[in-house]
């Protein structure tokens, strides 16, 4: 067995353990984080894509507020160009209680966000689609987030600061010592599923950063961590209705924020506890409540082109709490498990939100400088990671720089402008192991046509890089790899302008394309399932046509294999089956 | 630009199924790389486009021709061209307008100021010196088929001229004339008059402004506006009381009926009358003789003729009325052009960065007329430009339908483009 050793162990490849990561790595620590799929694969990849304000929370949660309104600030230097500078209004619609907005005014100037009551007729100027009959609007710092960039591009910063990130590895049990009352974990033993090896790995600290499965990890080391999994669910419009985030000026519920990101504009969230983190199913009435909300905020929006659904589930946490998911507090939570539960070498992050996972990776760290007896001080919030010199993110930006370098005739993915290059870059600089992992880097196959043109020219490209591959023999390993330059990774411009790394089948093992473009199919086809009517049904009879018509990709060989991805798709209809539906 | 209601075309974008098919129609595009296509600058770029962005991200949509073969195409009604038209709109509100531009879409004010003295301006306009310059100063090519002013009058000259001989009746139809025939192509207007007054109809010419289209399709939409306003005002009360407004310009009708309120969000009630009182002339003429009204004591006329729908025409989505209505004259011997564009639209072939791409665009139906052979004495095309376009590439002269039906009538001599005297 494959062994290594670290200082601090780190599990979980999502904002929270890949903040975690950087922090520690800052602090001159050893670092090796373990995800046990792609970066941002949970929850942090299906979130609703808000840079809170803190707004939301004022009233209800100012703990959590003030959080929020610090990180939003900080995070506005280091992650600028993950980050649009959308604004939000917070907005009084006729079926708003009475002094809500008023508390919601008094309780923003309370814990410091900026909140300015503006005109009706300026805001109906800026958001001509908005409800007229909204009676009140507030202004607040609201901004919008790009998860996928953000935590590829920390994972990058922390990979510089000498911190190694394992994807494709997934932690199968903690290793304790010692007996009871004295227990310590030493570490882990980790799957690295894409070469079905296992890997031990010796730490000095071990960091559960799993999210909603964060309970599931504890659990190997024989500590109880009740994580309250609440799933949420959110629609995505084909595009964007609003340049501006738009909240109902009221108690939290169901459906209440419209966030534009990128092209699209997304309406969110429900609250449901689930039994299991990966329990992803959508209910049509979570669609119809979304939908129904939706046009609360902007009448007419249930007869837009609906693109796609999804859910995440929240990582809440709260002691000994047994209520409703919806009333958890949305406030941070570590835990020492040395003071808690008697064992020590372990910490468990978890609750909070993305617009805090650098305070939670702080305070983390911190706790885990205290145990190992250091001391260094945190740097997060003043160094910026690579790429944000690039400034806020721009929508244009794609199509600016496709025009500029006249990349027309290279786009793969023609909704979203992605080039062949920015396929080659992301293949060979980011351990891909399937099309879903592009996805993720550059946005592949997130447009109106959810993949129906560009899947199979990415499969067709993922073909001829292994061929080629075959022929050249390159190598590298995964660690002391290429420049990893992933903060460019979505700019068209770069990737041209800059030389194609070496692409190593190690690192991205594209073993058999067929496969991963049958996977990436039915990934895109789960999230179309629950809102397939109208503009978007019509999409998907063309996109039928093409595959199952054209390509007859149906009939590709059953040859028994599974990419990491077929697992996934694959959970929900066992699951439907056990319901018996 | 945002969308500013559900109403807006912007919001066709949704209804676009990413199939190519306006991609492969393009004219411009086939012949242009400076020109990514409808698909790529139509639905998919607003995408990237919308929001109250301190720029508009990409200029290449500024290549469209606005011709809208792609509307045409599409299978789901995505509104590709006036997509393009806004986006540009958006990159002229940023960048201010060349003084080029600006001249060319104010058609109707050059129309007047040349009428003044129609000799001189042709002259100080058309000589290679001048042209020369036009070229180097304003960027308007210097081959381009720039019009030339009526020496003989005004159409309104000529009403007044006449007056006493013009048809009275209890039947009556409004005519929108259209900068070109007010002060370039007078005929196209007597034409159209003796048609409709032999057909018993009393013709009524309100004033009336430029329809806007040069603007529009220039991007100034703020000026554009002012234009159908007032439009609006003029004739929207003949609408209101039945009266049919008939056109000979399809573009001016197009504007009227369509790009006018799409493009300036433009749906109060007197712009939405007139949008549906609003008639293509031969649109009009369909239904008189559908309702078996139309006389149809035509002359032979043994011509080939080799007939062009321009696209402005056919963005009307009418059929081709004008073919339907000829294709009734004894002896003329019609060829249907299927070509997709003469590559001017509008005023865009005028312009010296896209003369040569309106030239590659037209080469489909020059080859058309061509292969009709040596005895072709006239080819035929509704809209101004695009006749003087058909000219320019072909050598041969153009004629609008109306003349040709005016002609077979008995009304109107072809050669001499002029009302046969004594024959009102
Ligand atoms: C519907 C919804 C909407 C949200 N919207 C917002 C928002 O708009 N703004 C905001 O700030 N926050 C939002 N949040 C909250 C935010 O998304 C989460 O708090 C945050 O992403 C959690 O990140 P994480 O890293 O803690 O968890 P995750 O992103 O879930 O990361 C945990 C990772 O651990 C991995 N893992 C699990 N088990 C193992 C194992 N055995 N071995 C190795 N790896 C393992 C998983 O694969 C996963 O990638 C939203 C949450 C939900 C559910
Ligand atoms: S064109 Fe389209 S979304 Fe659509 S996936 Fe592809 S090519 Fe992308
Ligand atoms: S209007 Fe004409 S030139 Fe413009 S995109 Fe459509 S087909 Fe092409
Ligand atoms: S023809 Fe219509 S549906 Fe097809 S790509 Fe063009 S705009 Fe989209």
């Amino acid at each position: 067995m494959k062994r290594m050793s670290t200082d601090v162990l780190v599990i979980g490849g999502g904002s929270t353990g890949v903040g975690v990561a950087w922090d520690a790595a800052l602090r001159g620590l050893r670092v090796i984080l373990v995800e046990k799929r792609d970066l941002t694969h949970g929850t942090t990849g299906r979130y609703h894509g808000l840079l809170h304000s803190g707004g939301r929370y004022a009233v209800k949660d100012p703990q959590s507020a003030i959080e929020c309104i610090e990180e939003n600030r900080i995070l506005r230097r280091t992650h600028a160009h993950c980050i649009e500078d959308t604004g939000g209004f917070f907005v009084v619609t006729p079926e708003d209680e009475g002094d809500y907005p008023d508390r919601f005014k008094a309780a923003c100037a309370k814990v410091g966000i900026p909140c300015e009551e503006i005109p009706l007729r300026e805001a109906f100027r800026r958001e001509p689609l908005l409800n007229p009959r909204i009676s009140r609007v507030f202004e607040v710092p609201d901004g919008s987030a790009d998860s996928f960039l953000a935590t590829h591009v920390t994972a990058q910063a922390a990979r510089q600061a000498g911190a190694q990130i394992l994807i494709y590895h997934e932690v199968i049990d903690l290793l304790t010592e010692g007996g009871d009352g004295d227990r310590r974990v030493v570490g882990a033993r980790v799957c690295d599923v894409v070469r079905g090896e296992e890997v031990r790995i010796d730490a000095a600290i071990t960091v559960n950063a799993g999210g909603a499965w964060a309970g599931k990890i504890a659990a190997m080391a024989g500590v109880p961590v009740n994580v309250i999994p609440g799933k949420g669910v959110m629609v995505a419009v084909n595009h964007r209705l609003v340049n501006t985030v738009i909240n109902r000026c009221k108690m939290p519920a169901d459906g209440d924020i419209l966030v534009p990101v990128h092209t699209v504009a997304i309406i969110g969230t429900t609250d449901e506890r689930v039994s299991d983190p990966e329990m992803l199913t959508i209910e049509p009435w979570e669609v119809d409540l979304m939908l129904q909300e939706g046009d609360k905020l902007v009448p007419g929006l249930s007869r837009s082109r609906i693109l796609r659904a999804w859910a995440g589930v929240r990582p809440l946490y709260q002691e000994g709490y047994t209520g409703e998911s919806r009333d958890a507090t949305r406030a941070l939570a570590l835990l020492d498990h040395r003071r808690r539960d008697g064992v020590a070498g372990f910490l468990t992050i978890t609750g909070g939100k993305w617009t805090t996972f650098r305070l939670m990776a702080e305070k983390t760290v911190d706790k885990v400088c205290e145990q190992l007896g250091v001391e260094r001080p945190c740097l997060t919030a003043t160094t910026p990671v690579p790429g944000a010199e690039q400034g806020h993110y721009w929508l244009g930006h794609r199509l600016h720089e496709v025009e500029e370098a006249r990349l027309q005739g290279d786009l793969i993915c023609e909704c979203e402008l992605v080039t062949r290059a920015m396929i080659e870059q992301a293949v060979a600089n980011n351990p891909t192991v399937t099309l879903d992992d592009l996805r993720r880097d550059v946005r592949l196959g997130m447009g109106p046509c959810q993949g129906g043109f560009c899947t199979f020219r990415a499969a067709g490209i993922l073909h001829e890089l292994r061929l080629h591959a075959q022929e050249t023999q390159a190598q590298t390993d995964v660690n002391g790899g290429p420049p990893w330059n992933v903060a460019y990774l979505q700019s068209p411009r770069h990737s041209v302008q800059t030389k194609p790394a070496a692409f190593n089948p190690k690192v991205s093992p594209l073993d058999n394309p067929n496969l991963l473009l049958r996977d990436f199919l039915q990934e895109r086809w789960r999230g179309l399932t629950p809102v397939l009517w109208g503009r978007q049904l019509k999409q998907e009879r063309l996109d039928e046509l093409i595959y199952l018509t054209i390509m007859n990709v149906d009939h590709l060989p059953e040859d028994g294999e599974a990419s990491p991805l077929t697992e996934f798709w694959r959970f929900d209809a066992a699951g439907a089956k056990e319901d018996g539906q | 630009m945002a969308p500013v209601s559900w109403h807006s075309v912007d919001l066709t974008l949704d209804e676009c199924i990413k199939c190519n098919i306006c991609t492969s129609h393009c004219p411009v595009s086939a012949v242009t790389d400076l020109f990514p296509g409808p698909k790529y600058v139509g639905p998919q770029a607003q995408r990237f486009r919308e929001g109250g962005q301190s720029r508009s991200p990409d200029h290449s949509v500024d290549y469209c021709s606005g011709c809208r073969v792609c509307n045409e195409v599409c299978p789901t009604g995505v509104r590709i061209a006036e997509l393009n038209a806004r986006a540009r709109a958006q990159i002229v509100a940023e960048k201010g307008l060349p003084l080029r531009n600006r001249l060319l879409g104010r058609n109707e004010l050059l129309g007047k100021l040349g009428s003044f003295a129609p000799a001189l301006a042709n002259f100080a306009l058309h000589n290679a010196f001048s042209r020369f310059m036009a070229e180097k100063v304003m960027g308007i090519a210097r081959e381009a088929p720039l019009p030339t002013w009526s020496t003989s009058g005004t159409f309104r000259d000529w009403l007044k001229r006449t007056r006493d001989r013009r048809l009275k009746s209890d039947k009556k139809v409004v005519y929108f004339h259209g900068c070109a025939t007010m002060y370039y192509e007078p005929f196209i207007g007597k034409a159209a008059v003796v048609v409709l007054e032999h057909n018993g109809y009393e013709v009524i010419v309100p004033e009336q402004n430029c329809c806007g289209l040069p603007l529009l399709s220039n991007g100034e939409f703020n000026a554009a506006r002012t234009y159908h306003h007032n439009n609006v005002s003029r004739l929207a009360g003949y609408a209101r009381t039945g009266l049919p407004i008939v056109g000979t310009s399809t573009s001016c009708t197009l504007t009227l009926k369509e790009e006018a309120p799409e493009l300036l969000d433009y749906h109060d009630e007197p712009a939405t009358t007139l949008k549906l009182g609003t008639y293509d002339i031969f649109e009009w003429l369909r239904e008189l003789y559908e309702a078996g009204e139309l006389r149809t004591d035509f002359q032979p006329l043994p011509l080939k003729l080799p007939y062009h729908a321009p696209c402005q025409q056919r963005a009307h989505r009418i059929g081709k009325p004008a073919l339907e209505l000829m294709a009734l004259i004894p002896e003329l011997d019609l060829a249907e052009s299927h070509a997709r564009c003469c590559g001017i639209a509008g005023t865009y072939g005028y312009k010296v960065e896209k003369y040569q791409i309106a030239m590659d665009v037209g080469a489909e139906l020059f080859e058309f007329v061509k292969a009709q052979g040596q005895d072709v004495r006239y080819t035929a095309c509704d809209s101004e430009t695009c006749r003087w376009q058909l000219e320019h590439g072909t050598a041969l002269p153009s004629r609008h339908p109306i003349e040709i039906l005016a002609a077979a009538y008995g009304l109107y001599d072809l050669e001499r483009r002029d009302v046969v005297a004594g024959k009102r």
